[in-house]
Parts: structure tokens; sequence; C-alpha cells
């Protein structure tokens, strides 16, 4: 894997810090008129998802991590790993929970997602921003119940559980921002 | 940056620029009225410097010709030979620097003043920002002092290991081993300097071994330190300054010291400036002198956050 020197740190690229693969989010060049430069460099840990901040000489150099982002298709779950496919080579690749995390509860067969891979196995699963899941259940909304607030929880075809509004019922399809957790809106469909 | 598309335009507006302007009529004002003249001195010449942290621009000609890092050993060639108060207003080049305050090419203003020492010449530079911006807070903080508060060692007499610990408690460091002079840049960079608040702030008594072309006194509390300051405006650091040293064979050593850091560091040797040598050897008039950072001056008085805000075309 290539080495990266401070000077070429950009947001994105991927890095090899204390033996986990991060991301760099920031690199600010701190140098004093006639002393050694430094870089301020704010990376994200992959593995963990911790925003951590090192600081580095100028110059100095971290290791590449060989993590590439690949849009893949979801398969299934056996419970104990999440399948995916990715559609062009049709090659398979499992997932463990550490890997799926929280993505696990907005994923529908068939969905394309971005999955991250480290050395070429799942680091982590992104689901799209937004996703449409039907609700399984929820408690029934009153009839005229229309505009005013309050809210309820629904808990949708993921297993996913949701605020909605006191007006939906089950069955519906909803719009879901899966960064937020939080209901958008009904499905156009 | 600019877009792609918009690659070609300035990147300042046409008002910092016009302000660009009006803040060197009013340099020039500033030294008329103290008799004090310009000077153009040439941006290139056959030898550099020896700092370690430097690295010049050069152009690929027989013999190499490299750009400037300073005008400093032009003007003191200058007043070796016609000791005159002289102000030189031009570009100088650093190379492998870029980033929010600091392009490969800015420009520089450097002056020097026969007979002063370094608080004559704080008091000069303290005259130029109130003339520029009459109602500016000022306040004058010796280096030793602003450690002692916001780091709690003294920088002069603390042992190397604990500047070391400190570095990595108060700065995230965990690269390889920073020497002495390493550790006081990065503790005073992202330690310090970020609490200097707004106003004019003028740091004097610097490290011994920071002491580059300055000279080395006792101060009140019989440290050895070097006669350099340091100007910085609303916390950004714009301008250096030194009682210079005189003595040729001092010079010598430390451009030596230079050099044998540089060895160990696998950088190239730079040869000691034999023009420069021979002005000191001849006779160099006690003086002091200051460079400040016009792009980072312009910055500081207008709240901008890049220097490409400040310079017609920062991107070329």
């Amino acid at each position: 894997m290539a080495s990266y020197s401070t000077n070429e740190f950009r947001s994105g690229l991927k890095v090899m810090l204390d033996g986990d693969p991060c991301s760099i989010v920031d690199n600010e060049f701190v140098k004093p008129g006639k002393g050694q430069a430094f870089n301020r460099v704010k990376l994200k840990n992959l593995k963990s998802g911790r925003v951590w901040e090192r600081t580095f000489k100028s110059g100095e150099s971290l290791e590449g991590a060989d993590v590439m982002d690949t849009d893949m298709q979801y398969l299934y779950t056996d419970g104990e790993f999440w399948h995916f496919m990715e559609p062009q080579s049709f090659e398979q690749f499992q997932a463990d929970a550490n890997a799926v995390g929280d993505s696990a509860k907005w994923l529908s067969e068939q969905d394309t997602v971005v999955v991250t891979l480290y050395n070429g196995a799942p680091l982590a699963v992104t689901p799209p921003n937004h996703v449409e899941l039907e609700v399984v259940e929820t408690d029934p909304g009153l009839k005229g119940d229309t505009a005013q607030g309050g809210s309820k929880p629904a808990t949708l075809s993921t297993g996913a559980v949701v605020k909605v509004p006191l007006f939906i019922n089950t069955g519906e399809v909803l719009r879901v921002d899966t960064r937020t957790g939080e209901y958008l809106g009904r499905a156009n469909k | 940056m600019t877009s792609a598309s918009e690659a070609w335009a300035p990147t300042a507006s046409l008002g910092m620029l016009k302000k660009r302007a009006q803040l060197y009529t009013q340099l020039r004002r500033f030294f008329e009225q103290r008799q004090v003249m310009e000077l153009d001195v040439p941006a290139l010449s056959p030898f550099s410097v020896t700092d370690v942290q430097l690295t010049p621009l050069s152009l690929s000609c027989k013999p190499v010709q490299y750009l400037q890092t300073s005008p400093e050993y032009y003007l003191k060639r200058l007043i070796s030979r016609y000791p005159v108060c002289c102000y030189s207003l031009a570009k100088a080049y650093r190379g492998e620097e870029a980033g929010p305050r600091h392009r490969s090419e800015f420009t520089l203003l450097e002056w020097y003043r026969i007979d002063f020492d370094d608080e004559r010449l704080m008091a000069e530079v303290k005259d130029l920002f109130q003339f520029l911006v009459p109602d500016i807070p000022y306040r004058k903080l010796a280096y030793a002092d602003l450690f002692i508060q916001h780091v709690g060692v003294d920088p002069h007499r603390a042992a190397l290991e604990e500047l070391q610990r400190l570095s990595g408690q108060l700065t995230s460091y965990t690269g390889t081993e920073l020497g002495r002079s390493e550790c006081l840049d990065l503790l005073f960079s992202f330690v310090i300097e970020p609490k200097l608040g707004e106003g004019l702030t003028i740091v004097f008594d610097y490290p011994q071994c920071q002491s580059a072309l300055a000279r080395l006194a006792k101060d009140s509390q019989g440290r050895t330190v070097a006669k350099r300051f340091e100007v910085f405006c609303h916390a950004l650091e714009i301008g250096n300054g030194y009682w210079e040293l005189c003595d040729a064979q001092q010079q010598r050593q430390r451009f030596e010291n230079d050099n044998a850091q540089r060895a160990k560091r696998g950088l190239t040797q730079r040869e000691i400036d034999p023009r420069l040598m021979a002005a000191l050897e001849a006779g160099m008039p006690a003086c002091a002198g200051v460079a400040i950072g016009v792009d980072r001056l312009l910055m500081a008085l207008n709240n901008c956050q890049s220097i490409a805000d400040v310079i017609s075309f920062a991107d070329q």
C-alpha cells in the first residue's frame, strides 16, 4: 500500500493509524515563523467510528489503508452474517454484526447499499439516506386525527421503530431518513 | 480555491485589493516621516539560508539561483557599506508552504534601524500598528511568562523530557521524537498562540535554541535569552524581529550548527553565504531589524480566514 505524506492528506483519504483504518476528516497546517511545521489532523477511525485528533510533524507519512467503498446489493441475513453481492462481478460478501452495525434495521432485500471493504472484507455498511418501509405494527390511528402534533411508535418491516404521526396505520409505507431515524412522510407510490 | 470555471479570476475582491494599495501608501508614509529609506534588493542569489525549517525555491540555471526567503542578507550587506535606516517592501519565497495562512510567494515588509536595540524597535512596531489602527489594544510579553502561564514550565530551564511529555499530553502529538526547539514550537503554536487574543501582542526574549540571527543576552532573571521578538495581531503570527547579531564568528558558528542539524535529518547542506559573512567581517553597524508579513497583516486587520482573500492571484 502506498504511503502518504502530511502534505498529501485530503479529506476522505484512507490511512492506517495505530493499526486501524481511518479516514481523514480535516488537515490543518500549522507553522511558526521559522519553526517546525506541524499538521493537526482529524481522523475518523473506520472500525470504531470515533473521531481522533492527532498532530504530526509536517512531512511525516502514514501508510495508506486498503479501504474501498463499493455499491452492493443486500441479499439476506442468516442471523449471524448479512450477505451482499457486488452487481458487476456477482461476487458475494458476508458482513458480521459489527460491520453492519446500526444499518441492519434499515436493510430490505434487494436494496443497494454502500459496503466499505477493508483489505477486501466488509468493514462497514451504509444504507441509502432514505428508505421506504412498511409499518407492520402500530397502535390504530383515531379517525380525524390528521393535523395536530403528537406521535406514536411504529415498527417497520425491518424491525426499526420510528416515531410517526398519530394518523399512520399498519400497512402504510413510510419514507424514513436512515441517518436520523426520522419519519419523513408517506411513500409516494 | 476558485472553482474550475473561475480559475482565471483573481482570488481577492476588488475591495481588498484597494485596501492593499492603501496599506502600501500608509506604510510608505510612515517610513518617510521617520526618514527610513525604501530599498530595492534582488530576489535572486547564488546562495540561500541554512535554516533547518526553510526550503528555498531555486531556478534551474547554471550556476543555480535561489529565490530569497527574505531580503535580510542583502539588506545587511547594504547597511554594512551604507549605515542607513532602510526598508524593503517586496516578495519573498519559501518552498513547500501552502495553506490558509501560507503561500510560497508572499510579501514581506522588512526594516533595519541603526543603533536601535530590540526594545526600541518593538516600540516602533507598536507605533506602526497604532498609525494603521489608532485604537488597537497592545501588550508586550516575555516568551517565558507565556509558557509559565499556559504550559506551566520555564521554557529556558525545563528539561527536554518534560517538554516532550507536555508536547504529547497537550497536543495529541504521537510522531517521531521531538527536539527541544520542536517541542517549544509545538507547544507555542498549539497551546499558547490561540490564546493570545485580540490586538497587537509582541512576544520577546526567545529561547537560546531559537536565536537564529539575534544576539544573546541575560534577562532580568539571569536566563540566557535570544533578543528576538515576534509580532502577533489578533493571535495571528505576522512578524519576527531581532536585535541583530553582528559578530561574524558567532554567526558562522550558528550557520554551521544549522548544517549539522540538516545533516542529522538527512537534509541537504546549504553553503553559507560568503558575501553575508564578508559583510559581517567588514563590520555591520549595531542595529535591530524586523520583518512583517504584509499578507498576514491584511488578513489580521480585515478578519480574513484565508490568505487567498488578500492576494490578487493566490492560486495562480
